[in-house]
């Protein structure tokens, strides 16, 4: 018999309990992140109003992004019980220091940005915001990773990269569809860049999950998937040939690059609710392993 | 500095009488878990789970003289290292002075990360009150010098609990005693300190492979793999600053 052997097919290990809060959350703050280095960025080179707008965007994550995480609580009261420790094996733990962070630096910067105010307290905050807002796009790929989810935790070298490289499309993105053609120059770049980087890094991942990578092909998570690579491919084509001429093609290209982005996350949350529910992925490697042995 | 306590499963002597899983309902209080006739057996209680704590497992084996009849009663293995414990942002799983993996519950807060880390499938959310539950080994019996509901009632003596050493001893024992009585696919499961989770405060004697009864066959502590883990979010977030840093560069060109 080589088909894995298992108790009548039930699942060995326990689907996620999350709510879609948190891969919306996932796209949200990533975008919120790399927003603010983005706005770092662009206060940095003198292009006072893309910075605006990007601090504007970031702000507007790291308010919503706490929301999110807070309704996904079973005990949404016991929401501070998050900075309660800071524990390194626990990417939770330290992803609610780092939004904690971000949101406690993003916002004097924004409001900064849009009223003038605050500015000595702007100013020594903003490199921080930037600082932080790398590892909030990225973390959350540590997070899934750091799980017995055979697709999330054999992806555990990518996911942070395919996160990274999907919060920088979301940021240029939402930064060209809110940001006037001749100061969206660095957005335009950054979303098409993202967005390769997005589509390169799945294709990575999928190579290596082999077997293993069989959701991102299957039901919920194989559709999604298969949106999100269309949607980031034809929001990187549109903005690369017309974003820098037409305010509609760069409007179209950020929105459909968003959507892929969006997409993508989805994808991933559903892969490990499909890997979790077959016992196979479970058993097959680690049998492999223990033969190996 | 007490001893580590823990089960020794001995499946080899399990009737699935069932005897396990009400005692571990009553002592702890464990709200109602219909799953429904699931046809698997006599196994309504399909899993382990924030209602159920022990679950007892029923396999039917067709064999060439009629069935064989393996049941096994699981439990939370209380692992030495415990991906639930690790992952837990709040503090709210901690390491008992027993060795053994408690929620607190005044604690939890619902935010289901320790679900998935569980190598087992051990762990999950009670919807009825948003946090996470799961086997305390009878904490507050252990704290009398008690021993826990499930194999204070097990009529056979197919759960022991005791000091963890001296049950690995007698497990190693009995699979002698079994291997010398006959043919057998016997076989001792977590009984050792250097596997995937160094080592668990529940082993078992099973008589089939892992998988036959739920049980992963080679499970390993997620947390084992933080570095490169940590190590690619930090590279990802150095390659997207660097990226951002570049959109602008390639402007003033």
């Amino acid at each position: 018999m080589t088909e894995a052997r298992s108790y009548y097919g039930r699942p060995i290990l326990k689907e996620p309990v999350w709510t879609p809060e948190i891969p919306v959350y996932f796209f949200v703050g990533g975008m919120a992140g790399a927003s603010a280095a983005l706005a770092f960025a662009a206060e940095a080179a003198g292009q006072e109003d893309l910075a605006r707008r990007a601090w504007g965007v970031a702000a507007a994550g790291v308010t919503v992004s706490p929301a999110l995480l807070i309704s996904d609580l079973g005990r949404p009261s016991r929401f501070l019980n998050m900075l309660r420790m800071f524990k390194v094996t626990s990417p939770m733990s330290v992803g609610s220091w780092i939004l904690a962070g971000s949101g406690a630096t993003i916002t004097p910067a924004a409001v900064h940005a849009f009223t003038g105010r605050f500015g000595g307290l702007a100013r020594l905050l903003r490199p921080v915001a930037a600082l932080l807002g790398l590892p909030l796009a990225t973390y959350t790929g540590a997070l899934v990773a750091n799980t017995s989810i055979p697709v999330w935790h054999e992806a555990r070298r990518q996911l942070p990269f395919l996160f990274g490289a999907g919060a920088a499309a979301s940021a240029g993105a939402a930064l060209l569809v809110v940001t006037p053609l001749e100061h969206a120059a660095p957005a335009r770049r950054l979303a098409v860049w993202g967005a390769v980087a997005e589509l390169v890094v799945t294709n990575a991942m999928e190579q290596h999950l082999g077997e293993l990578g069989e959701p991102y092909h299957a039901e919920e998570a194989g559709t999604y998937a298969r949106l999100a690579k269309v949607l980031t491919a034809l929001g990187a084509v549109v903005t690369g040939a017309a974003a820098a001429r037409s305010r509609p093609a760069a409007v179209a290209g950020g929105v459909s690059l968003l959507g892929g982005a969006l997409a993508e996350r989805w994808s991933v949350f559903r892969a490990g609710f499909q890997s979790a529910a077959d016992p196979k992925y479970v058993v097959e490697p680690q049998r492999r392993r223990k033969a190996a042995a | 500095m007490t001893l580590s306590k823990g089960f020794f499963t001995d499946t080899s002597i399990c009737i699935g009488c069932k005897a396990c899983e009400v005692a571990c309902k009553e002592w702890n209080d464990i709200p109602q878990s219909l799953q429904g006739f699931t046809g698997m057996s006599y196994d309504n209680t399909v899993d382990l789970g924030a209602d159920t704590w022990r679950h007892v497992a029923f396999v039917e084996q067709e064999v060439h003289d009629g069935v064989r009849w393996l049941m096994s009663s699981d439990v939370c293995k209380h692992c030495t290292h415990a991906a639930c414990l690790e992952v837990c942002p709040t503090g709210a799983l901690f390491r008992t002075e027993f060795d053994t993996v408690v929620v607190q519950q005044d604690i939890c807060n619902g935010c289901g990360y320790c679900v998935p880390a569980c190598p087992f499938g051990v762990l999950d959310k009670r919807e009825s009150d948003g946090r996470v539950w799961k086997c305390t080994l009878c904490y507050d019996r252990l704290k009398d010098d008690k021993t826990p509901a499930c194999a204070q009632a097990c009529p056979t003596q197919s759960i022991q609990f005791g000091e963890l050493d001296e049950l690995r001893e007698r497990a190693n024992g009995r699979l002698e005693k079994l291997v010398e009585a006959g043919p057998t696919d016997a076989r001792l499961y977590l009984s050792g300190s250097d596997d995937g989770v160094n080592g668990a405060g529940a082993f078992f004697l099973l008589l089939d492979e892992p998988e036959v009864y739920g049980l992963p066959p080679d499970p390993v502590d997620p947390v084992h793999d933080l570095g490169s883990t940590w190590a690619a979010a930090g590279a990802a977030a150095v390659a997207l600053g660097a990226g951002i840093a570049a959109a602008f560069l390639g402007g003033r060109r």
